[in-house]
């Protein structure tokens, strides 16, 4: 395989060309506008559907639509107008359709600016819209990531018939890294046996998201709960540098985690028993892996695009082992390498010694 | 070895482009690399930049703070940038537009009359790949040949016409002699 340098938007756009995305619906904005650019032509020619919608409500319940009828949909946006398909991404939980929703972060609140950002972190964890759901979240690192992780949003998102969010930040959006494609799947011919495709001769299908009796509606929430604990059971996914005798773990995700990569790559230079652990699902958060790091570690240095919602999370994970610091920059700031390395430097410093270190730590 | 290359000047100079053609350049010399553009609301006219990091293993951040080499085309990106190169840096800028000089002696400065000798090429929209060729004389972290390549696939078609001049551009930045650590 050859590697092309590839614009992070331009490369999710191919990416879900090739997993076999049969229809597009969407609305610019930036930092996300080159990922709907490149699909106008590409599904064009490619005899798929390409549409831009009158707004990113109407895009939204265009996918929804669309998915119910069994096609692989997708659409993408950035934080305003991810805010503005609330409504119909809680449809689309309520209905079991697999959708995946790219949502390329950039600074607020509000119409913000068009900088990158992590601020949407618990806008996509927590539930996308009203009710009681998580989607599952990918959040990527890098060009390469947003490729892989594309083509995994589609698998995950007909393996659970669940809604998949793909949160970048708009660095990933605009930045160009060489990376590998995969290789082209051809649009499905077939649609789910679920899915609304005419009933001509066989029992019609329902796909809806009202369910008026309460016992009917908690005995879709019921089975909505067994499947997110399968998914948080399976799904939880993250990448460690550096962790088999780290002191001070340092979490980021994103953009974010990359630029600490380079901060805890310094730290290891001058001596510091730092390492990082990179979340790449936000949801199901990887609690397991940090849950057992929480044994050997001393303390901890969240580092994200926003004010420090990722904190919460970390927090559960760790039960209160260690100390939580936290490092962050808003409203479409970038932590620099060395604003990273200071916060490092100050909570390395912070940590108590000597305390009884478990040396037989190795990263599993 | 990793080299921070920012390419700053105004929108229209072709600052995205050199960044892009450098990267290209790069990726096929089987180096890693990242470029990341300013993309504000900068428009023709206005200030763009862009950043390109050049490593020989995984890159962590695209972004820095001080770039090891800086490549100004105009006054205002001179202004701004020339403080933030890194200490033993290079800065290398567009002699022809730019009035302003820095005193600092803890980098070297290379002047060249860019956008002059695109003139004499024929066309000072060469200024961007003269600047690139000189760049690379300066910092030889990759081969010119590669940077030659990368114009011959990636120069967008409707430019295509302008290819050989390009390459004359790149070549005569390479062979540029520059008087090292202009004084003001």
């Amino acid at each position: 395989m050859s590697r092309t340098l590839l614009k992070g938007n331009v490369a999710i756009a191919e990416a879900a060309v090739r997993a076999g995305l049969q229809a597009y619906f969407g609305y610019p904005i930036t930092p996300q506008t080159e990922l709907l650019e490149y699909l106008a032509s590409r599904m064009v020619e490619l005899d798929r559907v390409f549409l831009q919608a009158e707004s990113e409500v109407a895009a939204i319940n265009m996918v929804y639509g669309a998915a119910c009828s069994g096609v692989r949909a997708m659409t993408s946006s950035s934080s305003p107008g991810f805010s503005l398909m609330q409504e119909g991404l809680s449809y689309i939980a309520a209905s079991d359709v697999p959708c995946v929703v790219v949502d390329v972060m950039r600074g607020g609140p509000g119409l913000g600016n068009i900088q990158p950002s992590q601020a949407d972190y618990f806008q996509v964890t927590r539930s996308a819209g009203h009710g009681d759901y998580h989607p599952i979240v990918l959040a990527p690192a890098s060009v390469q990531e947003a490729i892989d992780f594309t083509t995994l949003a589609f698998e995950l998102a007909e393996r659970y018939r669940h809604l998949v969010i793909l949160a970048a930040d708009g660095q990933i959006g605009q930045m160009m890294e060489p990376a590998e494609l995969p290789p082209m799947q051809s649009a499905r011919e077939t649609r789910p046996e679920w899915a609304l495709s005419g009933a001509n001769g066989r029992k019609k299908n329902v796909i809806t998201s009202l369910h008026m009796q309460p016992e009917d509606e908690e005995a879709f929430n019921q089975k909505i709960q067994r499947r997110l604990a399968k998914i948080r059971q399976v799904e939880q996914r993250s990448v460690e540098y550096w962790t088999n005798d780290a002191e001070l773990l340092v979490i980021g995700y994103g953009t974010a985690g990359r630029i600490a990569y380079t901060a805890v790559e310094r730290a290891r230079e001058m001596g510091m028993k730092v390492g990082l652990l990179r979340p790449q699902t936000l949801w199901p958060f990887p609690e397991e892996r940090i849950s057992e790091l929480a044994d050997e570690i001393q303390s901890c240095l969240v580092v994200e695009m926003n004010a420090g919602q990722m904190i919460e999370d970390v927090r559960l994970a760790t039960s209160g082992q260690v100390p939580i610091e936290f490092f962050g920059r808003m409203g479409g700031m970038i932590p620099m390498p060395d604003e990273i390395l200071n916060a490092i430097e100050a909570s390395y410093a912070r940590i108590t010694r000597p305390v009884a270190h478990h040396a037989n730590g190795v990263r599993g | 070895m990793q080299n921070e290359f920012l390419f700053a000047g105004f929108g229209g100079q072709g600052v995205m482009f050199a960044g892009q053609l450098l990267a290209y350049a790069a990726m096929d010399a089987g180096l890693e690399v990242t470029w990341i553009p300013s993309y504000g609301p900068e428009m023709r006219g206005g200030t763009a930049h862009c950043i390109v990091v050049v490593s020989d293993k995984a890159i962590g951040s695209p972004i820095v703070r001080q770039p090891t080499i800086a490549i100004i085309f105009n006054n205002p990106s001179f202004i701004k940038y020339a403080p933030q190169v890194k200490s033993e840096g290079i800065l290398i800028f567009n002699e022809t537009l730019i009035s302003a000089r820095t005193d600092r002696s803890d980098i070297t400065t290379l002047a060249v009359p860019a956008t002059q000798m695109a003139e004499k090429l024929g066309n000072t929209r060469l200024t961007n790949v003269l600047l690139l060729g000189a760049a690379l004389r300066a910092v030889p972290v990759i081969p010119v040949e590669a940077v030659r390549g990368a114009l011959e696939t990636h120069l967008p078609a409707r430019h295509r016409d302008l290819l050989p001049l390009n390459l004359q551009a790149l070549e005569a930045g390479v062979s540029y002699r520059m008087p090292t650590s202009v004084t003001p």
